[in-house]
Formats: C-alpha cells, sequence, structure tokens
C-alpha cells in the first residue's frame, strides 16, 4: 500500500505541474502592469519599479518564474507574497478555512439526504416515492445554483424569520457560527445531493438485482439483513468514492454560493484577486485547490481498497 | 419467543405419508412489458429423502424457476403464481407467510448456485458468509460460528480451512468456491438441497469431484437432492430419477436406468442422441432442430411438436397430457409407443 | 458498479463525478425490438425513436427547446417591446408591479422586464449551442483518435485531460473571463471559458465508448478486410460509440447555459447593454427583497431552460440504455 501511495504521488506530480502552469500563464496575461497599479494613480520611479520587478523575477521568462514559484510552493511550502509584501498563505488561510466549513457542511448535507433518499427511491423502485424523488433530482440538477442561492435566502431565511421571529438561517456572513452556514451549504449541496441521490438508487438496485442478494435471500436470512448488511455495502462503495471526489468539486464551485451569501471563502477572494491583479494569489489560491483535488482523488482509491478486498495495490 | 421454524411445520424426522417434498401442478408466470411469459405451466414432481431428483432441460424450460419456486426467491412481481402447490412435509409452503417462510428458506431447504463467484458476496470473507448461517439461525456467537465455519469447509474438503476462512471468495479456485458454496447451504444440515447448475461453470475434472462431494453428503444426511442441469452426461451416476422439462412442462419422468435405456418423449431421445459416443466416432453428430420455444407465444398442441420428428396432426391441436406408461414412468406424448420403439417416421 | 475496475493505470483515478450515473455504458449494439433488418447502429436508433416518442417528458421538453429556439431567432415575436431601445425604459416606472402591456412589470432602471427576459434567450441558447458543439467536437475528435490509436496518443491526451480536470471549472472559467475581459467580444469570451474547460468530460465519454466499440467483432472485421484507420474511425467507431457523446453533449448544453449565468451573474461573462438572464439576476439582487419579480423572472425562464435540455438528455439515455430504467 505504502509503494502504491508513493507511486500514486509520483503520477499526480504532472498533473499538478500541467495545471498550475496553465492557471500561472493564464494569470500572467492579466493585462495591466501589476507594478504600475501598486503605485495607484502616481508614476513610479522607474529605479524603484526595476528593483521590484527584479525582486518579483517579472524580468525573467515566464518558465522561470514558475520555476521560481512553484519550487517555492513544493519544496518550502512557500506561496510568495502579494505585492504589499503579505504573504499569499496568510491571505489564503482564513478564506480557505471558511470555504472548508461550507463545502464539508455541503458534504455532509449531500451524504445524509442523498445517500437517504437514493435509498429510498431504490427500495420504492418503480412506485410513486421513486417517481416523487426521481422528479426531485432532476429538478435539483436543473435549477442553477443561482437560482436556488436566492430563492431559499428569500424563503428560508428573510421570509422564515419575519414569520417566526427567530433567525434560524442567517443569510449573509459567519456571524453566526456554524448555523450561518445551514443554508448556503444546502445551496452548494444541492446538484450534488441530486446527483449522488441518482447513483445511490441506481447503485443499490444494481446490487440487489446481482446473484449474491439471491444467495443471501436462499439463506434464510430477513429482507432487511439482506438489504442492510449484504446489499449495501457493496451498493456503498461507488458512492464513497463519488463523495470524496466531491469535496474538491465542492469546494472549487462555491463561489457562486459565496457571493449570493456574502461567505468571504477563496471563491470571493480569487474574484477581488483577479480584479486586483495579485497574481500570487490567484495562482496560490488555483494551486491549492489542485493539490486538494489530488488528494481526494488518492484518499479516494486508498478508501476503495478498504471497501472492495477484490483490490489490491501491489 | 420468535417462531422457528420447528413451530411452523413438522419436526424433522416426522414424516408421515407426505413426501418431503412435492411440487403440484405449479404454473409460474412473469408479468412483462412485452407481454406474460409463462414460465412453468403445471410442473409436478416429488423427491423423498435421500434421493436424488434430476431436474433435465435447457435454458428457459422453466426448471431453474421451478427451483427458485421452491426456494421463494422469485422476484414477485414480476413473477405471479397463479396456481399450484409446494408442500414441504405436507405443507404447502405457498401459503405461508413470508417470516414462515423464512425460517424455511436454509434451514430447511438450501440452494446451491451456478456461478460461485458472482453467488459469493464479494466483500465478506467466506468464513463471514458461512458462519453468517449460525449467527442469525442458531444465535451462536462470532467465534462459535466462525469454528463450526471452519468445521464445515473441512468437511467439504477445503485444505488448509483454517487460514483460509478469513480469505474473500475470489481468492479461491472455482472449484473451491462451489465448495464453499455447498459448505454454506449445508450448514444447517437442510432436509433438502437443490443444487442449480452446480458444475456447468467448472472444469470437467473438477465438475465429477463436485459431483462425488454433493453425493457423499447426501449419503451421510440423506436429504433430497434436487440437481437441476442442462448436462445429461452429469446426472446418469448420481440421480435416482429424472424430470425432463421442456417449454415449461415435464414431458417426461422415470427412473435414471429406464431413461438411458430407452427414452419415451421424442425430446429426451434427441438429448440422447446428441451426447457424443466414443463408439460412433465419425458419425454426425446428431442435433435437434429448430430452437427453444418462445415463452411468449408457446406453440400450440405439444410444445414440442415443430421441432418433433415424431409429430402427427394432433399434436400440433391437441396438448398431450403426461401418459403413464408405468407406476414410476410418465411421457407427454401422444406418441410415445412409438418413441419407445424407435421408430422415426 | 457490480464490477468496479481496479484504478490501475497511472495517473489521476477516473473520478466517480456525475459521469457514472448520467452516462450510459457504451452504446451496446443489441438487436432492436422495432427495427427491421437494418445496420446494427440504426436499430439502436430506430428503437430509441420509437421509445422516445412515447416518453411525455421528452415531448415536453421538445416543445420548450422549440419554442425557445424561437424564441432566440425572432424575439420579436413574442414581445412588441424592443428593449435595446433606451426610449422603451423609463426610470420613473422603476420596480413597477404587473400592469397592461407590462406582463412582468419593470425592473430596477423601469425596463420592461419581460421584453428583457424574451431577449435575453437568445445570449443563452447561442452560448449553450457554440460552447456544446466546440466541447463535442474538440473532445469528440481527441476521444475517437486517443481511444482509436492508444498508445502514446493516448497517454499524452489522457494526461492532459486530468490537468483540465484538476482545476475546478467554474473558478477557471472566471479566471479566463476575466483575465481577457474587454479584449474580446464577451460573448465570444464566455464561449472559450466554458469550452476550454469543458471539452476533457466529451472526450472521456468519447474514449470509453471507443474502447469498448473497438473490441467488437465487426471492427476486428473491417480492420482485416483491410479498412484505413479513417474510415474505421468515422464509418464504424464513430456511429457505434456516438450515443453516450450525444447524452452528455445535451445536458451539458443545459450546464453551459447555467455556467453562462453563473459568469454574466459574477460580472465576467455577457456585459450589458447585451441581455443576459444571469446578468439581469445581478442588476436585480440589490433590490431583490423589495422587488423580486426582476430577479425570480429571468431565474424562472433559465431554470426551465437548463431544465428542458437536462430532461431531453435523461430521456435520451434512458431510450438508449433501457438497462438503467
Amino acid at each position: 500500500m505504502g509503494r502504491y501511495v508513493i507511486r500514486r504521488l509520483i503520477q499526480a506530480i504532472p498533473v499538478l505541474l500541467g495545471a498550475t502552469l496553465l492557471i500561472f500563464c493564464i494569470v500572467f496575461a492579466l493585462p495591466g502592469d501589476p507594478i504600475a497599479s501598486l503605485f495607484g494613480d502616481k508614476r513610479p520611479d522607474p529605479a524603484i519599479a526595476e528593483v521590484l520587478r527584479e525582486q518579483y523575477h517579472l524580468n525573467d521568462p515566464l518558465l522561470l518564474q514558475y520555476w521560481y514559484y512553484i519550487s517555492g510552493v513544493l519544496f518550502r511550502g512557500d506561496f510568495g507574497v502579494n505585492f504589499a509584501d503579505v504573504p499569499v498563505s496568510q491571505i489564503m488561510a482564513g478564506k480557505f478555512q471558511i470555504t472548508l466549513n461550507l463545502a464539508l457542511t455541503a458534504l455532509v448535507m449531500e451524504a445524509v439526504i442523498g445517500v437517504g433518499l437514493g435509498l429510498w427511491a431504490a427500495l420504492r423502485r418503480g412506485k410513486a416515492t421513486d417517481t416523487v424523488i426521481l422528479a426531485a433530482t432532476l429538478l435539483l440538477i436543473s435549477v442553477p445554483t443561482l437560482v436556488t442561492g436566492f430563492v431559499l435566502q428569500l424563503v428560508l431565511g428573510v421570509k422564515l424569520k419575519q414569520w417566526t421571529g427567530a433567525d434560524i438561517f442567517p443569510v449573509a456572513g459567519t456571524f453566526a457560527g456554524w448555523r450561518s452556514y445551514l443554508l448556503p451549504g444546502f445551496v452548494l449541496a444541492g446538484v450534488s445531493i441530486a446527483y449522488l441521490t441518482r447513483l445511490t438508487r441506481t447503485s443499490l438496485a444494481e446490487t440487489l438485482r446481482s446473484d449474491y442478494i439471491r444467495t443471501a435471500t436462499a439463506k434464510g436470512l430477513s429482507r432487511r439483513r439482506v438489504v442492510g448488511r449484504h446489499a449495501l455495502r457493496n451498493a456503498l462503495i461507488p458512492l464513497i468514492t463519488f463523495l470524496g471526489a466531491d469535496l474538491g468539486q465542492l469546494m472549487g464551485g462555491a463561489v457562486i454560493t459565496e457571493t449570493i451569501f456574502n461567505l468571504q471563502g477563496i471563491g470571493n477572494q480569487l474574484f477581488m484577486s483577479v480584479y486586483l491583479r495579485e497574481q500570487p494569489v490567484v495562482v496560490g489560491i488555483i494551486t491549492v485547490l489542485v493539490l486538494i483535488y489530488i488528494l481526494a482523488n488518492l484518499v479516494v482509491d486508498l478508501l476503495y481498497a478498504v471497501l472492495d478486498p477484490r483490490i489490491r495495490y501491489e | 419467543m420468535k417462531k422457528t421454524s420447528a413451530d411452523v411445520l413438522p419436526a424433522e424426522g416426522g414424516l408421515g405419508d407426505a413426501p418431503l417434498l412435492a411440487v403440484d401442478n405449479l404454473h409460474v408466470e412473469f408479468h412483462t412489458r412485452a407481454g406474460v411469459v409463462r414460465a412453468v405451466n403445471g410442473v409436478s414432481y416429488t423427491v423423498g429423502p435421500g434421493e436424488t431428483l434430476a431436474v433435465l432441460g435447457e435454458s428457459g424450460s422453466g426448471k431453474s424457476v421451478t427451483a427458485q419456486a421452491i426456494m421463494g426467491i422469485l422476484d414477485m412481481p414480476p413473477a405471479v403464481i397463479p396456481q399450484g402447490e409446494i408442500r414441504f412435509k405436507g405443507t404447502d409452503l405457498l401459503k405461508l407467510s413470508e417470516h414462515d417462510r423464512t425460517q424455511v428458506r436454509g434451514q430447511r431447504i438450501a440452494m446451491i448456485f451456478q456461478d460461485a463467484l458472482s453467488a459469493l458476496n464479494p466483500v465478506f470473507t467466506v468464513g463471514w458468509q458461512i458462519s453468517e448461517m449460525f449467527r442469525v439461525h442458531r444465535g451462536m456467537s462470532k467465534s462459535d460460528a466462525m469454528k463450526k465455519a471452519v468445521e464445515l469447509m473441512d468437511r467439504v474438503r477445503i485444505p488448509a480451512a483454517k487460514q483460509r476462512v478469513h480469505d474473500y471468495p475470489h481468492q479461491f479456485s472455482g472449484g473451491m468456491r462451489q465448495r464453499i458454496m455447498i459448505a454454506m447451504s449445508i450448514a444447517l444440515d437442510p432436509e433438502v438441497l437443490i443444487a442449480d447448475e452446480p458444475t456447468t461453470a467448472l472444469d470437467v475434472t473438477v465438475q465429477a469431484q463436485i459431483m462425488e462431494l454433493l453425493a457423499e453428503l447426501q449419503r451421510e444426511s440423506q436429504m433430497g437432492l434436487i440437481l437441476i442441469t442442462h448436462d445429461l452426461g452429469v446426472v446418469a451416476d448420481v440421480a435416482d430419477k429424472i424430470a425432463v422439462m421442456y417449454g415449461g412442462r415435464i414431458v417426461e419422468n422415470a427412473p435414471v436406468y429406464d431413461i438411458y435405456r430407452a427414452p419415451a418423449h421424442p425430446y429426451t431421445k434427441g438429448l440422447l442422441d446428441s451426447i457424443p459416443r466414443v463408439d460412433q466416432k465419425g458419425h454426425e453428430l446428431y442435433a435437434i432442430k429448430g430452437l427453444p420455444p418462445n415463452l411468449l407465444d408457446l406453440p400450440t398442441g405439444c410444445a414440442f411438436h415443430p421441432r418433433c420428428p415424431f409429430r402427427q396432426e394432433n399434436c400440433v391441436t391437441d396438448a398431450p397430457p403426461l401418459y403413464e406408461i408405468s407406476g414410476t414412468r410418465g411421457s407427454a406424448c401422444h406418441y410415445w409407443r412409438e418413441v419407445l420403439d424407435g421408430e422415426r417416421r | 458498479m457490480s464490477n468496479p475496475t481496479p484504478p490501475v493505470g497511472p495517473g489521476l483515478p477516473e473520478t466517480q463525478t456525475m459521469v457514472s450515473d448520467t452516462v450510459p455504458a457504451p452504446a451496446p449494439v443489441r438487436e432492436g425490438k422495432h427495427a427491421k433488418k437494418g445496420g446494427k447502429p440504426a436499430s439502436l436508433w430506430t428503437d430509441a425513436w420509437y421509445d422516445l416518442r412515447r416518453r411525455p417528458m421528452f415531448i415536453i421538453s421538445v416543445v420548450i427547446v422549440a419554442v425557445l429556439l424561437v424564441m432566440s431567432i425572432w424575439p420579436s415575436l413574442f414581445s412588441s417591446i424592443d428593449p435595446f431601445n433606451a426610449r422603451s425604459c423609463d426610470l420613473a416606472t422603476a420596480r413597477q408591479g404587473p400592469s397592461a402591456g407590462h406582463l412582468f412589470g419593470r425592473d430596477n432602471l423601469g425596463c420592461d422586464l419581460y421584453a428583457r427576459t424574451v431577449y435575453g434567450a437568445r445570449n443563452s441558447i447561442v452560448i449553450g449551442v457554440l460552447t456544446t458543439l466546440f466541447t463535442t467536437v474538440v473532445g469528440g475528435l481527441l476521444g475517437i483518435v486517443a481511444g482509436y490509436r492508444g498508445g502514446v496518443v493516448d497517454t499524452v491526451a489522457s494526461r492532459l485531460t486530468e490537468v483540465f480536470f484538476a482545476i475546478p471549472s467554474i473558478l477557471g472559467a472566471l479566471l479566463i473571463a476575466a483575465t481577457f475581459r474587454g479584449k474580446a467580444n464577451s460573448i465570444l469570451l464566455v464561449i472559450l471559458a466554458l469550452s476550454v474547460l469543458g471539452w476533457p468530460m466529451v472526450y472521456r465519454i468519447m474514449r470509453a465508448a471507443v474502447i469498448t466499440a473497438k473490441g467488437q467483432d465487426f471492427v476486428i472485421a473491417a480492420k482485416a478486410l483491410g479498412a484505413g484507420s479513417g474510415r474505421i474511425m468515422f464509418r464504424h467507431l464513430l456511429p457505434n460509440s456516438v450515443a453516450p457523446v450525444i447524452v452528455v453533449a445535451t445536458i451539458n448544453l443545459g450546464t453551459f447555459i447555467a455556467a453562462e449565468a453563473a459568469l454574466s451573474f459574477l460580472g465576467v461573462g455577457v456585459q450589458s447593454p447585451d441581455i443576459s438572464w444571469g446578468l439581469m439576476i445581478a442588476d436585480a439582487r440589490n433590490r431583490f427583497l423589495e422587488a423580486p419579480l426582476p430577479l425570480v423572472i429571468p431565474a424562472v425562464f433559465l431554470s426551465i431552460t437548463v431544465l428542458a435540455f437536462i430532461m431531453m438528455g435523461d430521456a435520451v439515455r434512458d431510450a438508449l440504455d433501457p438497462k438503467l430504467r
């Protein structure tokens, strides 16, 4: 297993390099001179500007600049500083915390609601419950986050507060602690909930058709045990991999939700940094997200091995 | 107190006049989008303690569906049992509640399947799967149940059983997997064992070993064995009697010796003629003409008539009953005498 | 799922994203129930078509899509007010509720909400269709070549898609759109940003389908008969692997429309004075609580549009792959 992990990490290196290089190239194609923008309306002293350019390697070829950057990240965990000399890691830390909280809230909701609805639908396959759940997933997949965000903010946030007088689901910011994440978490999870519901339904339904389920029934086990022990264990395998891979997707996709609910997460930060032409912050954020994606996929693969004894990594 | 199988059914041993297991005029239909598939159309057979009944037929003949109906593992719907009885020691299983039925399944009547790789759960160790029988049905502790599992694996002659209980199904060879299936099915000493093509997926040499094992286990425990197969070669040595199925009906039943000596139904005769024989090397191999019947739309009259070399006009219109040839023998052919005499027109 | 493939290959695993559920297994070549003799792919399609015509979901989505198409080509058929004419707006009437001649009332700038929403359909449809076209052609071509050739071509192309998969798509699109903002036509820019990150999914599906089809007897037979690579790829492999791609393309069309709205909402997509539902939502959000209609109306149009395409894709998938029912 250890060797497999190392091999996989080595194989992930080209992906990490490729993705960050791509972003690096796009970001440094950003229009405008970052040094000039640093001085605002004043014209910078050419000598000072030149020193700064040298300091930030802005005069070197792009590939060399990239190498300075990525070697700092990989070997020293150093994401550089922005042009106001604030370390990028410091800028990102707080933002990532918020986005991670949001994504984890979404992930928990996704797991509970998605798997729950999916199992329910699979066990009532072809009945009214199944049809209603399927229709609901279709709706959840189709209505964009943009729309669910505003609608839920209005209905569950504002209107509910007007009717009940209690601020059950805060609609903006993170002042209410974990409760602040409930509504945005659900909005962010929406599409994933629907996909997970469908995946759970297909997975369990498929498992229930397999020969070993027939065997379990023929062993005289109760329906409850057949489904709960024999089918579920097998049906869960693809679901867990979906959930694992989804963490990265949720973090990367949170920008709309963050904007609607005014959460100062990485999506928002990226958006701002693009406008402020803070290249190091932009590249830093994407690099961390790519790393999360790679690690999440590695964890998923290892989970696979734990859950399915047929898979061996040698 | 939870009801046990003993409350529902006569105690083990007390048999009286009723046969151990009797299938009586069983019908099974599948209601599908394309129409009603009549998979089993009035099948009757019995099996007694220590007796081996071989049910012979090609795929789609209804032999497996009948077995699944006995086990109560058909998916209903789409399957429907419009009429018939399945009596286990005189009690009609079809009239039992689902709870009572569960008490019979696996404990009194057990089943082994064709493809042990897909029939065993891939994510549990074989020890876990065998010992589950003892844990669930006998309330044994985990460690006691595991000991019983090792004993059973020894009994079906799996080498190094003590170590291998912790292995997963995919780590065994095909023959060993089938032994595990068998160990699991005989765990609670069932009175009837249904083996659905137990050797089809195996190599020829392994086939013989598995059949031998089954026969031996049966001798030891006096269970009734229903052996479902499409392979006449497999049954000759082990079966006491044979029921040949075609188009969801039994077309011939007889003691095994009688069938091999002289079949009384053209289909059986065709099956026998199509076995390659060493003494006829060089002859063209016989094959039954035509295709198996479409269960959605069975031929009128005798279902075999489109393929039958003995066909007469009335075969197309009149479905033959199971004519009694002797006390132990029957054939569903209007012209069984001609078939017996071997006259092909 | 009964048969999970161990993640053997190098690099990142085939993540179990939505693909596993939205996409049928590479189309099996099966005998059609309703087809006459016909070629293999023909029977699959005839069968699917027979099935589709009987699905209310499909019919409804086709009708919605047809209406949207007409709306985006001739918006004046639906609205007598031209929203691009500045005189049609009147700040004094901003956020007025529905009245005669103004079905949904007016927006924050006093423009007719209905007219703007109708005229907004065009950009959504254009961006959705063109992005789908680009991603399908690029991803599909690469996928068919990589799947058929295998070897180095496949390795390089597959590693390349992994790079793109690793970048979060909305953020990536945002980055591209923001970086080049003002340098190009905003609509073209949205299409570019979405296409750059959208093609790898099509690639993966096409490649998987081609690899399956490649092993089938008729391809081997064609090869044995001396057919050239091009002929095998486009005459034999393409028709037999295109089904899952069509399903994904239809569903993608919906998601691209939603993505366009998201980018426009964030201010990096379609730019005023062009009309986009996402832009309308962004403009309406500050007064959302007092005047919900200017936000709700484009939101409803957007949702229905996305729903129609996804429903259509769902229906086609179910028709092509009855196993999933």
